[in-house]
C-alpha cells in the first residue's frame, strides 16, 4: 500500500515535551514518524515531522483536532498538511 | 527528508501568519438544460440543479481544507446569465420568483453568494434583458445571496450607452430598497466580462462553458506584502523578481486544490484566478503592499506605477505556475474591503480620480466604493461610462461597483458588515456631466478590434 505522507509543522518557543506529546498522539492514531527536523528561524523554533498515515484507522480531521489541542496546551502553532502541497509549491 | 525545514515553514507560515487562503471556489452551473415552458417546472429544475451540486461543493471543499490545512474561504455558485434562460418568462414578477429560488437553493446548500443574475447587452438589449434590469431593485430587496451583473460593452462591440443609462436609475432604486444600499454591492457593471471569473459579485457561467466547471481564486496580499517588507533595499527589478517567485508558489498551491476539487466533484477544472484580493483582515491589504514599496500613503503620486509593477510581477509569476490562468486575474481595489484603502480615503490620499487611473494599469475596476446618496443618476452613469471606456479602449476587463448611500455625505461612513466591510463616502466631481450620455446609442468599437 502506498504511503500517505503529511508534514506536521510545530512553531513557537522551544520547550520540553513537544516531541513526547506529539509522538504519543501519533502512536494512538497508528501514524508512523518517518523523519524529524528542527531549526531556529529568526524568532521561531520550527520543528517539522514527516509522518505516514496509511495505517491509521481514524480520519485526518481527528488527528488535526488532536494536534490543535496539543498546540493550545503548549502555546505553539501546529499545522498538518498533505505533502502534495509542498511538492507543488517547492518542486517543479 | 524530501523538503527542508525552511520550505515547509514557508508554506505553513504563509497560511498561519499571512492570510494565504483559497479565496473562492466557484462551481459554474449551466441552467440552459433547466428551461421549461411551465415556469414552476423550470424553477424546480433550477433549484435541484443548484442545490444538489452546491451541497457537494461545500462538502468536498471542506475535505480539502482538512487535507491541506489551507482555508477555503468561500464556496460559491455561478449560473448561466439568467436573462438567457428567462426569454420566454420575461416578466418582473417571474424574475423575482426565480431570484428567490436561487437564494433558497444557495441558502439550503450553505453557499453565501450565487452569481449570474444578469445579461450580456454589449451590442443591444433583448426584451428579457430590459425586463431583468427593471426587476433588479426588487430582486436585491427580496434576496440575500443573489448577485447580478450586466456586461455593457466589449472591445469588439463597443459600449451600449442605452444600457448604461439604465444603471443610474436602477442603482438609486436598489439603494433605496436595501439596508445601507447594500444591494448595490451585489451588482457589477462590466465591459469585457470574463465568462469564467470565480469572484463575486460578477461571477457567471458563460455561454461557452460546459455543463459544469470549477474555477478557483487564490489570494495572498498578506504574503506579497510580507516578502516586499523583507526586501526593502533591493531595486525594483529585483523586487519584481521576488514577487514573481512568491506568486509562482501561491498559484501552484491554488492549481493543486482546484484540480483535486474538480476531480473529486467529477467536473471539468476551469481556471485559476490569480487576482490579488484584499480583505479587511490586518495586513491583507493592497494599500499596505503599495506602502511597503516605499510609495508613501496609498493614492499619492507613484501609486499607479507601483500597482503596474505589482500586477505585472503577479501575472508573470502566475503564468509560469499554471497553464490555466483566467478569470479577472488583476488587482482588486475594493475600497470597503481593504483596510489600508479605507484609511487612504479617510486621510485624503486616495481620490476617485486616482482610483480610476489605477484601473488603466491592471486593477480590475472601481470597486465597492460609496458615494453620497444625492449624486445625480446622470453622474453615476458618467462615472460608470468613464471607467468602462478604459476597458473597451485598452482591451481589458473593467468593472464598476458603485454604492450611492441615501442620506450620507462625504465624511460619513457606511458599514456593510462581514466580508463587504466599511465604506467611507467618497467625493464625486460636483460639476454636471451634462447631456452627453443622454444622447445614447453605442460607443463604436475601437480600431484595435479590427484585427482580422
Amino acid at each position: 500500500m502506498e504511503k500517505e505522507l503529511l508534514f506536521i509543522t510545530v512553531i513557537g518557543e522551544d520547550r520540553k515535551g513537544i516531541v513526547a506529546k506529539i509522538s504519543d498522539l501519533l502512536y494512538r492514531f497508528d501514524v508512523n514518524i518517518e523523519d524529524i527536523s528542527q531549526k531556529i528561524m529568526g524568532a521561531y523554533f520550527v520543528m517539522t515531522m514527516l509522518v505516514d498515515m496509511k495505517d491509521s484507522p481514524r480520519p485526518l480531521e481527528e488527528l488535526r483536532a488532536g494536534l490543535e489541542k496539543i498546540g493550545t496546551e503548549l502555546g505553539m502553532q501546529i499545522q498538518i498538511q498533505h505533502e502534495n502541497i509542498f511538492k507543488m509549491m517547492h518542486r517543479i | 527528508m524530501s523538503f527542508t525545514v525552511d520550505e515547509v515553514f514557508e508554506t505553513a507560515g504563509m497560511i498561519l501568519y499571512h492570510n494565504l487562503n483559497i479565496r473562492t471556489t466557484t462551481l459554474g452551473i449551466n441552467l440552459k438544460d433547466c428551461v421549461a415552458s411551465d415556469f414552476d417546472a423550470f424553477t424546480g429544475n433550477v433549484y435541484h440543479a443548484i442545490r444538489d451540486d452546491a451541497v457537494r461543493l461545500v462538502a468536498e471543499a471542506k475535505k480539502l481544507e482538512v487535507k491541506y490545512g489551507i482555508p477555503i474561504v468561500n464556496k460559491r455558485i455561478a449560473v448561466t446569465p439568467v436573462s438567457l434562460v428567462m426569454e420566454t418568462h420575461a416578466a418582473v414578477d417571474r424574475y423575482v420568483a426565480l431570484a428567490k429560488v436561487l437564494d433558497r437553493a444557495a441558502r439550503d446548500a450553505g453557499v453565501d453568494f450565487i452569481g449570474g443574475f444578469g445579461a450580456l447587452v454589449q451590442k443591444g438589449m433583448t426584451r428579457a434583458a430590459e425586463v431583468l434590469i427593471e426587476a433588479l431593485p426588487e430582486v436585491f430587496r427580496e434576496t440575500e445571496r443573489v448577485c447580478g451583473f450586466l456586461n455593457v460593452g466589449t472591445n469588439t462591440a463597443g459600449m451600449n450607452l442605452d444600457a448604461v443609462n439604465l444603471l443610474g436609475p436602477m442603482l438609486k432604486k436598489t439603494a433605496a430598497a436595501t439596508r445601507n444600499a447594500v444591494g448595490c454591492a451585489k451588482f457589477v457593471a462590466f465591459v469585457n466580462a470574463p465568462e469564467d471569473n470565480p469572484f463575486m459579485a460578477g461571477a457567471f457561467h458563460g455561454v461557452g462553458e460546459p455543463d459544469r466547471s470549477l474555477n478557483i481564486g487564490i489570494s495572498g496580499p498578506g504574503v506579497v506584502r510580507s516578502v516586499v517588507e523583507q526586501n526593502t533595499d533591493c531595486d525594483l527589478t529585483a523586487l519584481s523578481e521576488v514577487i514573481k517567485r512568491t506568486v509562482f508558489k501561491i498559484t501552484r498551491g491554488g492549481e493543486l486544490i482546484g484540480r483535486e476539487l474538480a476531480k473529486n466533484l467529477a467536473v471539468p477544472f476551469g481556471i485559476v484566478d490569480i487576482s490579488l484580493a484584499p480583505t479587511t483582515a490586518e495586513g491583507d491589504s493592497i494599500a499596505d503592499i503599495i506602502e511597503a514599496f516605499g510609495v508613501g500613503p496609498a493614492g499619492t503620486h507613484g501609486t499607479t506605477m507601483a500597482v503596474a509593477l505589482l500586477m505585472d510581477a503577479v501575472k508573470k509569476g502566475g503564468a509560469m505556475a499554471s497553464g490555466n490562468i483566467g478569470g479577472l486575474s488583476g488587482t482588486f481595489i475594493p475600497i470597503s474591503e481593504d483596510r489600508g484603502m479605507i484609511e487612504a480615503v479617510k486621510r485624503g490620499s486616495l481620490s476617485l480620480d486616482k482610483l480610476e487611473a489605477l484601473t488603466a494599469v491592471c486593477s480590475v475596476g472601481l470597486d465597492m466604493f460609496a458615494v453620497p446618496g444625492d449624486v445625480p443618476e446622470e453622474t453615476i452613469n458618467a462615472i460608470i461610462a468613464d471607467e468602462l471606456a478604459i476597458g473597451v479602449i485598452n482591451n481589458k476587463t473593467a468593472a464598476v461597483r458603485i454604492i450611492p448611500v441615501p442620506g450620507k455625505k462625504v465624511g460619513d461612513s457606511v458599514d456593510f458588515g462581514g466580508l463587504l466591510g466599511e465604506a467611507p463616502i467618497m467625493r464625486v466631481n460636483p460639476f454636471p456631466s451634462g447631456a452627453f450620455l443622454k444622447r445614447g446609442g453605442r460607443m463604436p468599437a475601437p480600431i484595435t478590434s479590427l484585427r482580422n
